[in-house]
């Protein structure tokens, strides 16, 4: 059973928002060109690692760009704030959950977010400047990309089971207790 | 239990005057150190805001962007966007470009005009840096060329100049801060892999931002001037890119 406290219940939602239009904004970027490369440099003429089969490019991405850097900040904020209480009051992800759910959102908490969040610095021409080991620890500006797409559809691959289980298992009652905390949740929680 | 109530109606009071303090305080100091980009207005400028002022303040002026070797120039490297078609610089491109002249003005306190022979008499320098686009391709090149810094300097800069803005001979424009104006791999490029700056790449001169995305290196230089504001060029947001809707900030 999960009684989700007034920090977890704010920051889920925050997340959730966030994310959706890190991914609506982060697919708009991606078919402005569609191609991935291993290394520090790619383009068209040269080798791509993976060349996605998008039948048409997306030329305008600007809004999405701008999307994916504010939603960027606004999971950051969220995820500082979320982390820094669940260590302060040992919260849900330790003690709540068990078993293979418990190693999911470990995954996504700890492995997956770092690793979309760094490869995405590392894009950074700027930031490259100050610490050139964000991209060096990739191996390239274009391996950054490449790890930052798959970190990513990672991400989605989780959220689209969290859905489908959290449906699965009393949807009203899941609502209920991640929007209002209440305690009363009918089944597993998802 | 009214008590509590107004209690909690206090609290809140104070928790949201100091909010507005805090904020106020921080817009001001970022504002005073030129951290406020100019296509900060709207709910995105928010996000630009941050990442404009992060970045500044971690990097400051001076970080170096990654130089590579000369192993390590791309072979692909690809064009985007054809040359300028208007009569004048077609005119400049038949007389190899010896009537080209880059034309500087604004706050400065000797505006000039300055050809490729003046340019390539100033001390040379070269980089192999990075270079990517926003849409997500990249390479590598050497460019040989002066540094900005240094034609600023012969023009003279004003104390309240903080911004340059550029301009190509196609009506491509775009504008960087000071500290990326007097930044040392910030270059009039006339050299690319060891030749001439090729047609197709900004032919005769192009501006070089090693810290920033490849649309503020823009191409066939024309004019470039010194401003303190960027409010009264096109729609004050910075740039033409950022008028087409691409962030004025691109460090990214």
């Amino acid at each position: 059973m999960a009684h989700h406290g007034l920090v977890v219940r704010v920051t889920h939602w925050i997340n959730a928002i966030g994310t959706l239009a890190l991914i609506v904004s982060g697919v708009a970027i991606l078919f402005a060109h569609p191609r991935l490369y291993w290394g520090e440099t790619g383009a068209v003429g040269g080798p791509a690692l993976i060349e996605l089969p998008i039948p048409f490019v997306f030329g305008h991405s600007g809004w999405g760009r701008y999307l994916h850097f504010l939603a960027a900040w606004i999971c950051v904020g969220a995820g500082v704030l979320y982390v820094t209480v669940g260590a302060a009051t040992g919260h849900a992800l330790l003690q709540t959950y068990a078993g293979l759910q418990r190693v999911a959102y470990m995954v996504v908490v700890f492995v997956l977010g770092p690793i979309v969040l760094l490869s995405g610095l590392a894009f950074s021409p700027m930031l490259a400047s100050v610490a050139p080991w964000v991209v060096s620890v990739f191996g390239g500006q274009q391996s950054a990309r490449t790890v930052h797409f798959f970190a990513a559809a990672g991400v989605v691959v989780f959220l689209i089971g969290h859905v489908v289980m959290v449906a699965v298992t009393g949807f009203t009652a899941h609502m209920r207790s991640m929007i209002v905390g209440d305690q009363r949740s009918p089944a597993e929680d998802a | 239990m009214k008590n509590l109530a107004r209690r909690r109606l206090i609290a809140s009071g104070i928790i949201a005057a100091i909010g507005a303090t805090v904020g106020r305080s921080l817009y001001h100091i970022a504002s005073h150190n030129a951290l406020i980009p100019p296509d900060h207005g709207g709910i995105f400028g928010v996000g630009e805001t941050l990442t404009y002022a992060a970045q500044r303040v971690l990097a400051g002026d001076l970080s170096l962007a990654r130089e590579f070797s000369r192993g390590d120039i791309s072979r692909v490297i690809p064009v985007n966007g054809p040359p300028p078609e208007t009569e004048r610089y077609i005119r400049l491109l038949d007389g190899e470009f010896r009537d080209w002249r880059l034309r500087i003005d604004g706050l400065v306190a000797r505006p000039m005009s300055l050809s490729l022979a003046d340019l390539t008499g100033y001390p040379a320098h070269k980089q192999i840096t990075h270079q990517a686009c926003e849409e997500g391709w990249s390479f590598i090149a050497e460019w040989t060329g002066v540094r900005l810094s240094h034609v600023l300097d012969v023009v003279g800069i004003d104390s309240r100049a903080r911004y340059v803005v550029f301009f190509s001979f196609d009506d491509f424009w775009e504008s960087i801060d000071m500290a990326d104006a007097l930044h040392p791999q910030t270059f009039l490029a006339y050299g690319m892999n060891g030749a001439a700056v090729p047609l197709e790449h900004g032919a005769p001169v192009r501006l070089r931002v090693a810290r920033q995305l490849g649309y503020k290196s823009v191409k066939y230089l024309g004019r470039m001037t010194v401003t303190d504001s960027i409010a009264g060029f096109g729609k004050g947001v910075g740039g033409i890119n950022a008028e087409y809707g691409y962030s004025w900030w691109a460090g990214i």
